[in-house]
């Protein structure tokens, strides 16, 4: 925040910055090298929808607005719409487990449609989903505002994460996405659809 | 910056607040002249005075500055919880720091029954967001409405009011000290004075009246500055969430279980009241003359902004085929 807007007290909505996502194909591939996690070829955006509506008028009009131009990249994706327990609605695009670059094309136009339609303050991160022979679960998010990527394990059972193995993602992908340095920004996101 | 965003920031807020800092600014620079016209024309006691009060003024300002959080949550009681210990109230302040993209504050809970929510502390990394055991358990408010006060204190970190709010106090700190320290030297001093220099003697109750005006200006100009931030912390938590609606919910649930709380509760609860979500006064009768010295604004107040956004929020966005 500029020292105006100190002074003033506004805050200046935030836009999403959406190309860092084509890093995550690479990225994949990289990631089972050397971890063996594979992406379940699950993916999801999540943002805030402004109040007053009932929620099954949301889901329309995303969906509507996502299938709105058949000619872009975007028009007609499949994809299902849901809402948290926390407020926020979920878009979940589901592709098959060896289609990384198709459902990074699908998430970066679901951004894009978002951030068309003046919801790019709102949106609160992309995340893809992992998992390896043992079940394990893993995600990787992808923070707009900051334009970084973090891992998320959660354990089963009572919110608990496998810090252990996020920390070993971190440094295979390091070279590969831009990896969110200030730990305290590794928000949990338990539950989240498509996970 | 191309923006695509769907409200404007509120320029009649902007330049009221604008014109309360010009004018706080305004007194500042007359009292400092004033001052210095009073040490040319003085001799060492006086400036003495205006020298030991800056200092001790200087130097509160700096305590309240760096120790806001923890003088805050001694005072209220509080402990820092993990999200362990709060994983829910922990889940949304993470998604709201996200959304905002700001540090997240620690967090912390106090055993007071009293329902509300405080954010304390100089700047974002050093934040402390501390609810009471009343707002979360006791005051009935769904999740989206404590969202929304969590917003609000958000707001209040991320516009730096901590900081704001203390280099704004600092006039009246030094000039609430001047008369104190010039009634003292004044009641100690005034003997010795006496028979070296005639004007002396009138010196010091004329340091003391100008800075005893000065004082009350300033304090007037401090809560009405306090109010502005408050309607700026509602607005910006409002926009965030995108919920006004939860906000006005919140706010009307909070003041109606403030005032049903016993005021000896209440009193302990004062010296924290800049910084609270709602104030912990009672409001009597005399609205109008009470508002003037508040550091909340009215709960009416507060709703007609709310409701303003929550009209704008209904508005279409920029793209004409997008989403409303």
């Amino acid at each position: 925040m500029g020292f105006l807007d100190t002074l003033f007290g506004r805050t200046k909505p935030v836009q999403p910055k959406l190309d860092d996502l084509f890093g995550l194909p690479s990225a994949a591939v990289q990631l089972e090298a050397a971890t063996g996690f594979k992406p379940t070829g699950s993916g999801s955006v999540s943002f805030r929808a402004p109040e007053g509506k009932p929620f099954a008028d949301i889901q329309r009009e995303v969906l509507e607005l996502l299938a709105m131009d058949d000619d872009k990249p975007g028009g007609g994706l499949p994809v299902e719409v849901t809402k948290d327990s926390y407020g926020y609605t979920w878009i979940v695009s589901n592709h098959m487990s060896d289609e990384m670059d198709a459902l990074v094309t699908d998430l970066h136009a679901v951004n894009t449609e978002l951030v068309d339609g003046g919801f790019g303050p709102q949106l609160l991160c992309t995340l893809v989903a992992f998992s390896d022979e043992n079940h394990r679960r893993l995600s990787l998010v992808y923070l707009y505002k900051r334009g970084t990527f973090y891992p998320f394990a959660p354990l089963s059972g009572n919110n608990n994460r496998d810090n252990a193995l996020e920390l070993q993602v971190k440094n295979v992908l390091g070279d590969d996405l831009r990896i969110e340095q200030d730990l305290t920004r590794w928000f949990p996101v338990w539950g989240a659809p498509g996970l | 910056m191309a923006a695509r965003t769907r409200y404007a920031p509120d320029r009649g807020l902007t330049v009221r607040m604008t014109a309360t800092m010009f004018l706080l600014g305004l007194v500042f620079v007359a009292f400092v002249a004033l001052i210095i016209g009073i040490m040319t024309a003085a001799h060492a006691s006086a400036a003495a005075i205006i020298l030991i009060a800056l200092i001790f003024g200087g130097g509160s300002a700096y305590i309240s500055l760096f120790y806001s959080d923890k003088i805050a949550l001694a005072a209220a009681g509080a402990r820092i919880v993990s999200p362990q210990d709060a994983p829910e109230l922990h889940g949304i302040v993470d998604r709201l720091c996200a959304l905002a993209d700001m540090d997240k504050p620690r967090i912390a809970i106090s055993p007071a029954r009293m329902p509300n929510a405080f954010a304390t502390g100089r700047n974002s990394k050093n934040s402390v967001l501390c609810v009471t055991d009343g707002l979360l358990y006791h005051s009935g408010l769904t999740q989206e409405e404590l969202e929304g006060v969590l917003a609000h204190e958000l707001s209040h970190v991320a516009h730096k009011d901590v900081q704001v709010m203390t280099y704004a106090s600092l006039l009246a700190i030094v000039a609430g000290l001047l008369v104190r320290f010039a009634f003292y030297s004044e009641l100690f001093g005034g003997g010795r004075r006496g028979g070296n220099n005639g004007n002396a003697a009138l010196l010091i109750p004329l340091i003391m009246l100008a800075s005893a005006v000065v004082y009350a200006i300033s304090f007037l100009l401090i809560r009405l500055l306090s109010r502005y931030r408050e309607l700026a912390a509602d607005r910006s938590g409002a926009l965030l969430t995108q919920n006004p609606s939860a906000l006005i919910n919140a706010l009307t649930k909070v003041s109606q279980g403030m005032n049903r709380i016993p005021t000896q509760d209440l009193r302990t609860a004062e010296p924290l009241n800049a910084f609270y979500f709602a104030p912990a006064m009672k409001l009597n009768g005399g609205q109008s003359l009470s508002n003037v010295f508040s550091t909340h604004p009215s709960l009416k107040k507060r709703i007609e902004q709310l409701e303003k956004i929550q009209l704008e929020l209904g508005k279409p966005g920029p793209d004409p085929r997008g989403l409303r």
